[in-house]
């Protein structure tokens, strides 16, 4: 009960909202981390999962790479890039390990979008004429949406919680306001930190959901 | 007054043979205590998942709520997942083990149902009409016919878990995760890859025992091949 009063207090503090370690700015810090490496990760793995679906080439390769990024921890590689050269630039090895764990879900769901295209459909689309680069871009390309959508969601909610873990490794971001509160050893500040965390994770999931209603018809996945 | 030692220790090297000769206690101590969490964890979500999945495959208004709790949990970034529970279990290996149950629970709960939901109705058909009771036909046909799609998530669960105990390290119990973080505040190079590489060996190593036992208790799976 105390902790849950104290997290409450610490929350509707507004001290702890304003100034630079304040809630404001970390959650400023997660969302631009977040929104540049997204968009990162996307233009290296889309248009790579997009030719290679178009071929039906690497997808074992693609399929695999995502299955191994799992079994590799990430606070592990963010350290490791710390401690390399690349750590004196400041951002450099959150930005990294966030990209490297970000691109095997992106292009595994693209690719195999871009593979479920019905087949008679390609067919179709060849036998009106079409070139392959525009079946490529008019058929396959929008016929994988959903799938393409399905994987920017988990790179996102994914790209949401390693930042998070960057601040163990001296990033900035909503996880520095839980490893302050465990360096303070304020049980409250930790939870709250948590509670923030949490919320953000699950209010850029809400937006995908929403994104995929939004949809045209065509880009939404099977219910 | 004798001179620094001039080995792989003191130049501060990645690989360093005298690391792993050194410190061998301390490396079998650590994997030692990766390799419980990730057991322990992913034992008792198995024990919480299976049920779960049953019971969602029965009362099929039950599949929409179980799935929908698991997938909120999973949506949750790990190191916010230890903190939240710390009031319940405070700095302990507890709290490390009961984040990953709820993490490991998704994978199981999702990948149990669809094994349990591919079971051809026509075979459940079959074995009621040779008189097979509801527990009968749960023990004896459906489960063992799922057991490829629970094994698929089990081997996700197990390298997931594996790779998220290092988190772990901020509450002190993270197996490997604690060399890692204490090699990152020293800048000891050699630790910190030692203990990486060593992560995703045991990751490994147990994603290939998996699949041994898969393919031990499911032969039939083989039969075509």
């Amino acid at each position: 009960m105390t902790t849950l009063t104290g997290t409450w207090e610490w929350l509707t503090d507004p001290a702890h909202w304003s100034g630079p370690d304040g809630v404001w700015r970390r959650l400023l810090q997660h969302l631009v981390l977040t929104v540049v490496c997204l968009a990162v990760s996307c233009l290296i793995a889309l248009p790579v999962a997009v030719v290679l679906g178009h071929l039906g080439r690497g997808g074992a390769l693609a399929v695999n790479l995502s299955n191994v990024g799992r079994a590799v921890p990430t606070f592990a590689v963010l350290v490791l890039l710390l401690l390399t050269p690349i750590g004196a630039w400041g951002k450099g090895p959150t930005v990294v390990a966030l990209v490297l764990f970000a691109v095997p879900p992106l292009l595994t769901n693209a690719y195999v979008g871009m593979r479920e295209v019905d087949r008679d459909t390609v067919q179709a689309a060849r036998g009106m004429g079409m070139t392959g680069r525009q079946v490529m871009f008019h058929v396959e390309l929008p016929l994988s949406s959903p799938m393409i959508l399905n994987g920017m969601r988990i790179a996102a909610v994914q790209l949401v919680a390693t930042a998070t873990i960057a601040a163990l490794a001296g990033g900035g971001g909503l996880g520095r306001i839980i490893t302050a509160g465990f360096n303070l050893a304020s049980t409250p500040q930790v939870v709250a930190g948590a509670v923030l965390v949490a919320v953000f994770a699950l209010i850029v999931e809400g937006l995908f959901e929403v994104a995929e209603r939004l949809a045209p018809p065509w880009a939404r996945g099977t219910p | 007054m004798t001179a620094p030692p001039d080995d792989c220790l003191a130049r501060n090297e990645w690989i360093c043979g005298d690391y792993l000769s050194t410190r061998r206690e301390i490396l079998l101590d650590a994997v030692g205590q990766h390799l419980r969490l990730t057991s322990v964890s992913v034992l008792i979500a198995l024990a919480l998942a299976v049920p779960l999945a049953v019971l969602a495959r029965r009362w099929g208004w039950a599949a929409g709520p179980v799935l929908a709790a698991t997938t909120i949990l999973y949506t949750i970034p790990s190191l916010a997942m230890f903190s939240l529970l710390l009031p319940l279990y405070g700095l302990s290996a507890t709290l490390v083990i009961a984040g990953l149950v709820l993490y490991s629970l998704t994978l199981l709960v999702r990948n149990i149902l669809a094994g349990l939901r591919a079971v051809p109705e026509e075979t459940r058909q079959a074995a009621r009409g040779m008189g097979y009771g509801p527990v009968r036909l749960l023990l004896t046909v459906e489960l063992p016919l799922a057991l490829p799609a629970a094994m698929a998530g089990l081997r996700l669960a197990t390298v997931s878990a594996v790779s998220l105990v290092t988190v772990g390290a901020i509450v002190g119990f993270g197996g490997l995760g604690n060399l890692i973080y204490a090699g990152m505040n020293t800048y000891f190079k050699a630790q910190v890859l030692t203990a990486s590489v060593l992560c995703v060996v045991v990751a490994v190593a147990a994603d290939l025992l998996l699949l041994g036992v898969q393919r031990l208790i499911t032969p039939w799976t083989r039969a075509r091949a």
